[in-house]
């Protein structure tokens, strides 16, 4: 099972949920979280641990041999302006290059052999029973899907089915945020209860049923705003899973780098109910 | 002209309020630009017109002609993102999974396949509710390279700047480290940050603190929520002043800000309590930045 954790929005507590629920979820199951916002990982300052893995990240980019007829083909065949034919050389632009393989493969004089570029570093931690995984991104880099791809292939290689796998996903509504999400059983979509909330989370439902999930609401910060947020998700037929209350004790444990359902039962209370509403607890309740 | 560009690094610290005061304190002597594509916010604030809107295109996808189509696999095997699914032995074009690349476009012997520009979102010129004008997009779901929209975004404010003869360029960037916060600040002469002191926030503003170094452009930080953990201040402070980054103003935890926001007004329109007396200062400090610290284009 893939849960993804995401918002339109950032710093609506994805990163406070997707910790907690994973360090929970690990008391008693095979979790693995996954950092998948790869800009600004911060799931980690949460996660107390070993790191057993390291390993860098590259994308495959072309490099000019220096020695070619000058056709300018590749300037013409790379949709994303990464190859240039200035004067008597041939400029490459790796940050902007996708990977796509077709100025490499299709030079008649195989003068741009790709060679692998670092475009960041995963990492491996074990804390418990919680195997944690997360990617940062180069800074300077600009393209945080290949980075994002490659780490839930690591997940894929590494881990079966039997594992619940979270993922911690990059917040807004472009490229990276599908990238995350596009293999995941369900999604929830963090919020909080005020116009920003709403709005962003207006477009993240539309990304969501652009991309046929499953997916669901998590209120953060209940309490803070206004209604808008539950009669908006009541009217679109959208699941509320778990409604999190304004509390300034978890600002302050998250300020800290805390976990915060141990400390906080009206917290942990929210956990098991998303977890009841996932099916992912495996014993019942009596809260 | 000056630009001046606040971000946060991290999410969620109250940088489009922060942003959003700034546009009204400046009134029409600042041209605002919203930058922050992936996430546009700032127009619940300050009420621009939508006076011009223009369609923003970008990246391509490919069409497949099922007529055409001889099921030779010569694009599936030459696809790196699987952007081509087959299914009983015909092809189609996974549209979610499509990079634009055109890769399978040149391959296909029979000329199936076609690439379509997509429209991916809109941008507009409006004036805003305090006179100024104001530019700022709407990027379709799922849509890629909001970096250019930023330049895109960017340059018709500069334009507009130029025209009417304003100092300053104000401009609400995104959060990370990517392609749309590196548009935002390519050109920039000051980053205000908007931060505040807990882990992930310190932890996102050393990022974001790296990458502007790379384009060396002087900065300056509002701490909010400085109330929320007096360690992680201490710590910020302390790593603000190694990395030269002017500490600007803290502004206590305010609730008013969501106050505010409920009534689609600034912080500074909505009271005069102590976050908005706070406001004002930091904002005469940057103007005065603006204005004193030379190198006029
Ligand atoms: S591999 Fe593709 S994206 Fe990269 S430079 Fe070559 S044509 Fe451009
Ligand atoms: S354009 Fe590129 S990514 Fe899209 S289907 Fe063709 S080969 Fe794949």
């Amino acid at each position: 099972m893939k849960i993804a954790i995401a918002s339109g929005k950032g710093g609506t507590g994805k990163t406070t949920l997707a910790t907690s629920l994973s360090s929970h979820l690990s008391e008693t199951q095979d979790v693995v979280l996954v950092d998948l916002d790869v800009e600004e990982p911060n799931s980690r300052l949460f996660i107390r641990g070993d790191q057993t893995h390291s390993q860098s990240i590259c994308k495959q980019v072309p490099e000019w041999t220096g020695d070619c007829s000058l056709c300018g083909q590749c300037q013409e065949i790379c949709n994303f302006n990464a190859v240039i034919k200035v004067g008597t050389q041939i400029m490459l632009f790796p940050e902007l290059c996708h990977s796509c393989r077709a100025c490499s493969e299709l030079c008649p004089e195989s003068a741009l052999p790709l060679k692998p570029r670092k475009i960041g570093m995963l990492n491996q931690i074990q804390a418990g029973n919680l195997i944690f995984v997360e990617s940062r991104l180069e800074i300077g880099e600009q393209q945080a899907v290949p980075l994002i791809s490659q780490t839930k292939d690591y997940i894929d290689n590494h881990f079966d089915e039997s594992y619940i796998i979270i993922y911690d996903s990059p917040p807004g509504t472009s490229c990276p945020v599908i990238e995350a999400s596009k293999d995941a059983d369900f999604v929830i979509l963090v919020t909080e209860p005020t116009p920003f909330g709403l709005y962003d989370l207006k477009l993240a439902v539309e990304v969501m049923r652009k991309m046929k999930k499953d997916f669901g609401v998590v209120v953060n910060r209940d309490g803070l705003g206004n209604n808008d947020v539950l009669d908006y998700c009541d009217m679109e037929t959208i699941p509320v899973l778990a409604r999190i209350s304004n509390d300034r004790r978890i600002a302050e444990l998250y300020a800290a780098g805390e976990l915060i359902f141990s400390t906080i039962p009206e917290f942990k209370e929210q956990l098991l109910l998303l977890e009841r509403s996932l099916e992912l607890s495996t014993v019942v309740d009596p809260v | 002209m000056k630009e001046i560009v606040v971000i946060s690094g991290k999410g969620g610290t109250g940088k489009t309020s922060v942003m959003g005061s700034f546009s009204y304190l400046g009134k029409s002597d600042l041209v605002i630009a919203d930058c922050d594509v992936d996430a546009a916010d700032l127009h619940m604030l300050l009420g621009p017109d939508y006076q011009r809107s223009e369609d923003y295109y970008s990246g391509e996808l490919a069409i497949l002609d099922q007529d055409k189509c001889i099921n030779c696999g010569a694009c599936l095997s030459v696809c790196q993102f699987d952007g081509i699914q087959s299914e009983n032995g015909t092809f189609r074009i996974e549209a979610m999974n499509c990079e634009g690349c055109g890769y399978c476009q040149r391959v296909c012997p029979t000329n199936a396949i076609q690439m379509e520009t997509q429209k991916v979102g809109e941008w507009y010129t409006s004036s805003s509710k305090v006179g100024s004008t104001m530019v700022h997009a709407k990027l379709g779901v799922g849509a890629e390279n909001s970096g250019r929209l930023v330049a895109q975004v960017k340059n018709e404010a500069r334009r507009h700047a130029k025209k009417e003869g304003k100092e300053i360029i104000l401009i609400d960037g995104s959060p990370g480290i990517g392609c749309a916060v590196n548009s935002a600040l390519s050109g920039a002469d000051y980053v205000v940050f908007v931060t505040e002191p807990s882990v992930s926030g310190i932890h996102d503003l050393k990022r974001v603190t790296e990458l502007v170094k790379g384009f060396s452009i002087r900065s300056g930080c509002i701490i909010n929520k400085c109330d929320l953990n007096s360690q992680m201040l201490d710590e910020l402070i302390t790593f603000m002043a190694d990395a030269g980054i002017e500490h600007i103003a803290s502004i206590p935890y305010d609730e008013t800000f969501t106050a505010a926001m409920l009534e689609g007004k600034t912080l500074v329109e909505y009271d005069k309590g102590p976050a908005s007396q706070v406001l004002i200062k930091s904002w005469e400090k940057i103007k005065q930045f603006a204005e004193t610290e030379g190198c006029l284009k």
